[in-house]
C-alpha cells in the first residue's frame, strides 16, 4: 500500500496525542501527577496540538477536504466515520476536564471525575477506531488481524508515556515507578512488533492468483500481459513495492530508534537522576518519534493488497 | 446511506464473462471508456495522455494470464475485469460519507460524485480493484454498469445493454438479471458452471465468469497417408495428371 505522508503523520501524532491526553487525565483523577498548573497546561497543549495537527493532516490527502464534514455521517457502517465522530466527541469531555483541572479545580469534583473517566474511554475508543479503519480491510492480509488494533493502542500508550515522562522530568517530578512502567510498556510493544513481523513473514493472504482468476483448476496462474503498458491508479495506490533489503534496514531502524534506544535512555536516566533524565527523556521522545514514523511507514509499505494478484504478484 | 440495502433487491443486474470465448481484443475496455467519458461519471480523466507516463481512469481492463500445466500444456486466458457489483460490497460499507451506495432496485453499485470526499478507502476495501480515483475531479469513480444506457428510453431496445456487452465482437459478454434463476444469464451460468472471483473474500459478487472449455487432447496420431486421389474410374486427364504428379 502507498505510504501517504499525511496518513502516517496523522496516525502517529494523534496516537501520541490521545495517549498523553488519556494519561494526563487518568493521572490527575488518581492523583498520580503533581497538580502543577504549567505542567498540566503544557501537557494538554501538547496533546491537543498533536491530535488536532494529526486530524487536520488526515484531511490533506482527500480529494475534497471541504466536504470532510460528510465523513461524520456514516458511523453505522464505516470505521473511518466512527473515527471522525469519536475524535470530535473526545474533545468535549477531555476539553471540559482539562479546563476544569486548570482553572476551577475546586468545583464539582465528583462530576468532573466522571467526565474525566468518560474522556479517557473516548480517547481509547478513538485510537481503536483509527486502527479498525485498517483492520477491517479484508483484502489486506497485513492489516486484517488483531495485531493491528493491539499495536495502535499499545503504541499510543507507549508514545503517551514517553511524552508524559519527559514533561515530568522537565518539571523535576520524574518518578522511578512511572519510568519502570514505561520500560515495561516499551518492552511489551517491542515484543508485539517482533511478533507482528513474524506473523507477516510466515503467512500470506488466503487469496491467490488462482482464486483471483478462478483458473486454478487448469494449472498455475501467472500474469502474461498487464492491461496497460504504464502503471495505473490501482498499481500506484495498492501495488506499492518495497525491496526486501530496504524493509530489513527500516525494520532495524524501527527496533533501534523506536524501542531499544528509548529503553536504554530511560535506564540511563534512572541512574543519572532528575537533571540528566530531563534531557535523556527528550532524546527518548525524539528517537521514538523517528522509530514510530518508520514503523508506520512500513505498516503501509509492507502491506500487500489482493488487487496485486491481477498484476503479477504471486501472493498477497 | 452506506449501509447495504436492508431489503436486498431480487433483481441483480450483472455481467457474465465467458473466458472460453474472449480473445483479449480490449474492445470492451475501449467502448467502456468511450461511453462513460460522456456518461454518468464523466469524464474519465486521462493524465499526460500523449506523454511519457500516461495514466487515466478506466472502468474495465483486460488482463491476460498464462495458465501452466505440465500434463495439459499451457494456455493463455484473456481476462476482462470490471466492477462485480457485489451483494456484500465492502466498498459501500467503508464509505464514511454515504457517497458510495448500492441501489435497492437492481443492485448496481454507484458513487455520488457530489458527496465523495476522495478518501480512497473504498479502493482499499475492494479486493478486485474495481475503484478508480480521478485526480482531476478528486472523487472516486467506478463501473456504473452503464446505468445511463441500460435504462435509456432514447435508445433502441437492443442497445440497452452495457457498452462492453454491445461492443464485444465475439459475444463473450452477457448482461442480465442474475437474481432471477430463469433469466438467460442465470441459465448460462448454471449450464457452464459459472463461478465467483475470490469467493474467500466473502463479497458475494454478482458478475460471474465462465471457465475456458477443456482443451481437446489425445489427438496425437500423425495425419493419414496421402493417397492418390484418382483411381481407375477417373477420366483420362485426371489419371494423366495423377501419374504426372505422382512421378
Amino acid at each position: 500500500m502507498h505510504p501517504a505522508k499525511s496518513v502516517i503523520f496523522f496516525t502517529t501524532a494523534s496516537g501520541a496525542g490521545y495517549g498523553l491526553l488519556a494519561l494526563l487525565i487518568a493521572g490527575n483523577i488518581f492523583g498520580l501527577i503533581p497538580a502543577q498548573f504549567w505542567l498540566a497546561f503544557i501537557g494538554y497543549a501538547v496533546s491537543y496540538v498533536l491530535i488536532t495537527g494529526g486530524l487536520l493532516s488526515s484531511t490533506f490527502h482527500l480529494g475534497h477536504p471541504e466536504r470532510a464534514w460528510r465523513a461524520l455521517t456514516q458511523w453505522r457502517s464505516s470505521w473511518l466515520s466512527r473515527e471522525g465522530v469519536m475524535a470530535i466527541l473526545t474533545f468535549i469531555p477531555t476539553g471540559l476536564y482539562a479546563l476544569h483541572q486548570l482553572f476551577f479545580p475546586e468545583m464539582m469534583q465528583g462530576i468532573m471525575g466522571l467526565l474525566g473517566v468518560v474522556g479517557v474511554i473516548c480517547a481509547i475508543v478513538t485510537v481503536y477506531c483509527t486502527a479498525m479503519i485498517y483492520a477491517s480491510l479484508k483484502p489486506i492480509h497485513a492489516w486484517s488481524n488483531n495485531y493491528v488494533p493491539a499495536g495502535y493502542l499499545l503504541l499510543a500508550l507507549m508514545s503517551g508515556l514517553l511524552l508524559l515522562n519527559s514533561l515530568l522530568a522537565l518539571w523535576g517530578f520524574a518518578t522511578a515507578s512511572l519510568q519502570l512502567v514505561t520500560l515495561l510498556v516499551l518492552g511489551v510493544a517491542l515484543g508485539w512488533k517482533i511478533t507482528y513481523w513474524r506473523f507477516l513473514d510466515s503467512s500470506k493472504s488466503i487469496s491467490t492468483p488462482e482464486s483471483a482468476t478462478g483458473l486454478g483448476e487448469f494449472g498455475a496462474v501467472k500474469l502474461f500481459e498487464a492491461p496497460h503498458t504504464e502503471a495505473n491508479y490501482l498499481m500506484k495506490e495498492m501495488g506499492f513495492k518495497i525491496a526486501r533489503k530496504h524493509s530489513a534496514k527500516l525494520r532495524l531502524i524501527t527496533l533501534l530508534a523506536g524501542f531499544i534506544a528509548p529503553i536504554l535512555l530511560i535506564i540511563l536516566g534512572l541512574f543519572l537522576g532528575t537533571v540528566g533524565s530531563g534531557v535523556l527523556m527528550m532524546l527518548a521522545v525524539i528517537s521514538a518519534a523517528i522509530g514510530l514514523v518508520t514503523e508506520r511507514w512500513l505498516f503501509f509499505a509492507e502491506a500487500r493488497h489482493t488487487v496485486g494478484l491481477y498484476y503479477g504478484a504471486p501472493h498477497a | 446511506m452506506t449501509s447495504l440495502p436492508t431489503t436486498p433487491s431480487k433483481k441483480k443486474l450483472g455481467l457474465v464473462i465467458d473466458l472460453d470465448i474472449c480473445v483479449g481484443c480490449h474492445a470492451c475496455a475501449v467502448n467502456c471508456k468511450e461511453w462513460n467519458t460522456g456518461g454518468h461519471s464523466a469524464p474519465l480523466t486521462d493524465t499526460d495522455p500523449y506523454g511519457a507516463d500516461p495514466t487515466g481512469v478506466w472502468f474495465n481492463r483486460i488482463h491476460s494470464f498464462e495458465v501452466e500445466n505440465e500434463d495439459t500444456g499451457g494456455r493463455t486466458v484473456h481476462f476482462p475485469k470490471s466492477c462485480l457489483h457485489c451483494d456484500d460490497a465492502p466498498c459501500v460499507t467503508v464509505c464514511p460519507t454515504g457517497a458510495s451506495y448500492k441501489r435497492e432496485e437492481d443492485g448496481i453499485v454507484l458513487v455520488n460524485a457530489d458527496h465523495c470526499i476522495g478518501c480512497k478507502l473504498c479502493s482499499w476495501a475492494c479486493p478486485y480493484g474495481a475503484r478508480e480515483y480521478d485526480e482531476d475531479a478528486g472523487v472516486m469513480k467506478k463501473c456504473t454498469l452503464c446505468v445511463d444506457k441500460i435504462y435509456n428510453p432514447n435508445l433502441p431496445e437492443e442497445s440497452r445493454v452495457p457498452a462492453c456487452v454491445s461492443t464485444c465482437p465475439v459475444g463473450a459478454r452477457s448482461f442480465g438479471d442474475l437474481g432471477d434463476p430463469d433469466s438467460d444469464v442465470s441459465k448460462l451460468v448454471a449450464k457452464r458452471s459459472g463461478y465467483d472471483l475470490m469467493p474467500e473474500q466473502e463479497c458475494k459478487p454478482t458478475n460471474k465468469y465462465l471457465p475456458p472449455r477443456p482443451k481437446k487432447l489425445g489427438n496425437d496420431a500423425p495425419p493419414p497417408e496421402l493417397a492418390p486421389v484418382a483411381d481407375s474410374s477417373a477420366g483420362v486427364i485426371a489419371r494423366w495428371v495423377d501419374k504426372f504428379l505422382s512421378a
